[in-house]
């Protein structure tokens, strides 16, 4: 594969996000990594612009600018109200090419994860799929991206030296969203939908908004999950239980204990299930896997009932609680029950 | 109709060990499996069969072992097989696994339909079948929960999203990549067993499918692993309860409280 030059390298500026819109809104997401790509830009000396591609999205930029970005890149079209792969990449193309920058960070959401790796085989890119780390060498502008990789035993950092941009995504609520500056402005740049942008022979015919394809853990407080130490379905009913007696808590599972088949695919936290950022997690009988640990570590208390006191997850836990919790879990119930 | 699924051999394991030379993956010594979202792929690319007739062929780039893998979709109805082995694809990222991919479909000539699981559990990336679709210039269908329609140029799906989901419909060629709740995988009939058994699998190599040299393996692959290490610790000062279990349960009620979960 033919290698950048240096001279070819140093074309090529800023800290790139693409925008997550749903349902004609900017979502969380896109300000975690406007926040990443900051850090990043500041190390560069660069700026941070965000592209949005969209229908009926001019007015909503002002946030944008708040989370850090400099520039909002903005593709306003009736024809980017449903999500077409095909176009959107041939619009990133376009702008990658007119516009030249170092680093492409997009959301690894089913959107992001269709869009990106087709712009990367375009723009003969390097991609590197949800990355739980982002650093920037501030003076070649080399990206290192950290990801859990083989199972999520071992993180692996990567690289892609010869090519530019640089491409990486990032799965939603894995980096912390920064304090919004609402003083913060930023410029923005109009950009048409070119005829020869559009996919004629691909047709959105209709959109479904609904939550029955996911169960909703992101939106939970607090998060009570079991793993293999669940030992059954039945363990999980009694996790259940335990979530029903306290307010705003769902139930969420690991990886082994979804495949074993205790408990449906949708409470699945971790590098392959969801991530979650609760205010509390408590994890019954987790071993803690790094596959599940990314997924919850940014938790901001996690509690682990175990009783194997050198598990990974006892090790990060805030709180670690040594015993039998088919004992432990119900006297907590009745403790709640009681109150 | 004609149909290409493409698959992957993957540890069965969740603790392979790495190469501390390459930073790729060791095989040796762990058991391999064809990747679970992959059967989804295999079953809808022989329902499609069944149902409009045509014929559908699994493909795959690894090792000469990956061969049991493509083995084991032909005993569940899939028509023939071709295996993508040879040393130069080794060290392949998913630039260059979705462009031998791509140059092998393009190989095998006259195809209309690519369907591909929605990712493979080694490495969890989801990249390569949009990449296919984009080495191939073809439109593409993401997280497929279901073929609506389909006609000798077109295919209509639904497609999952985080929010709910879409109807979207394409021309042909087209790639689409499928999510479990397509199909329930068949198991193997007797028949089945027997011709998987029996079928000749042949193996392509870079010169067969046109493969520019600098575009395959380690030095197609944009992307390099440059370190692999354990994760950093969380933090260390972990409050350990302990004592029978009435007492645990007491010292964690008095914390969920302190932080009014209760």
């Amino acid at each position: 594969m033919i290698a950048f030059t240096d001279a070819e390298r140093k074309e090529y500026h800023n800290i790139w996000v693409v925008a997550e819109i749903l349902a004609g809104e900017i979502q969380p997401v896109t300000h975690e990594l406007t926040g990443a790509a900051r850090i990043l830009a500041d190390l560069r000396k660069s700026e941070v612009w965000v592209v949005v591609m969209g229908s009926g999205i001019e007015g909503k930029l002002e946030s944008l600018f708040a989370y850090g970005a400099d520039v909002a890149i903005v593709v306003d079209n009736p024809g980017l109200s449903g999500f077409v792969d095909e176009t959107e990449a041939q619009i990133m193309k376009r702008l990658i090419v007119k516009y030249k920058p170092e680093v492409v960070i997009c959301g690894a959401t089913t959107r992001g994860r269709a869009l990106i790796p087709r712009v990367s085989v375009m723009t003969h890119c390097g991609l590197t799929a949800d990355c739980t780390g982002l650093s920037i060498d501030p003076e070649n502008g080399d990206l290192l991206q950290t990801r859990p990789a083989f199972g999520g035993n071992i993180m692996a950092t990567i690289r892609c030296s010869n090519h530019r941009p640089q491409m990486a995504t990032v799965r939603p609520r894995v980096m912390k969203s920064p304090e919004p500056d609402p003083g913060r402005a930023g410029r923005i740049i109009k950009e048409e939908m070119l005829t020869s942008d559009t996919e004629k022979i691909k047709q959105i015919i209709d959109v479904f908004h609904s939550t029955e394809t996911a169960y909703n853990l992101a939106d939970a407080q607090i998060i009570i999950s079991g793993g293999r130490g669940m030992k059954g379905p039945e363990g999980f009913n009694l996790l259940k239980q335990f979530a029903q007696r306290v307010g705003g808590a769902a139930v969420g599972a690991s990886r082994a204990a979804v495949d074993s088949g205790w408990i449906p695919y949708a409470h699945q936290v971790g590098q392959t299930g969801q991530t979650v950022q609760t205010k509390v997690y408590i994890a019954c009988g987790i071993s803690g896997q790094i596959q599940h640990l990314v997924g919850m570590q940014s938790c901001d208390f996690i509690i682990a009932i175990d009783k194997n006191p050198d598990t990974p997850m006892m090790q990060i836990a805030d709180i670690a609680v040594v015993g039998d919790l088919f004992e432990i879990i119900p006297e907590i119930i009745k403790g709640i029950t009681n109150l | 109709m004609k149909i290409v699924v493409c698959i992957k051999q993957v540890p069965a394991t969740n603790d392979a060990k790495i190469d501390p030379e390459t930073k790729r993956i060791i095989r040796k010594g762990i058991k391999a499996i064809l990747n679970p979202f992959d059967t989804y792929a295999v079953e809808e690319g022989v329902q499609l069969r069944d149902k409009f007739g045509g014929e559908v062929i699994v493909l795959s780039m690894g090792p000469p072992k990956a061969e049991a893998s493509l083995r084991e979709a032909i005993s569940v109805g899939i028509d023939r097989a071709i295996l993508l082995s040879d040393r130069a694809f080794g060290g392949s990222d998913t630039w260059a696994t979705s462009y031998t991919l791509a140059k092998a479909i393009k190989k095998i000539g006259d195809v209309d339909l690519v369907i591909c699981g929605k990712q493979a559990i080694d490495g969890d990336t989801a990249q390569v079948g949009p990449g296919i679709a984009a080495h191939l210039d073809w439109l593409q269908a993401t997280y497929v929960m279901a073929v609506e329609e389909i006609s000798s140029s077109s295919i209509r799906v639904k497609r999952m999203h985080e929010d709910g989901y879409d109807i979207c419909e394409m021309s042909l060629p087209a790639v689409i990549t499928v999510v479990k709740d397509i199909n329930t995988p068949r198991v193997p009939s007797l028949k089945g067993r027997l011709a998987s058994n029996k079928c000749e699998i042949p193996v392509w190599k870079p010169d067969d499918i046109g493969a520019d040299i600098s575009k395959i393996g380690l030095d197609g692959s944009p992307t390099r692993v440059v370190k692999t290490q354990p994760p950093p610790p969380r933090h260390t000062n972990t409050k350990k309860i302990e004592g029978s279990s009435i007492e645990c349960a007491q010292s964690l009620l008095r914390e969920l409280r302190l932080r009014s979960v209760i």
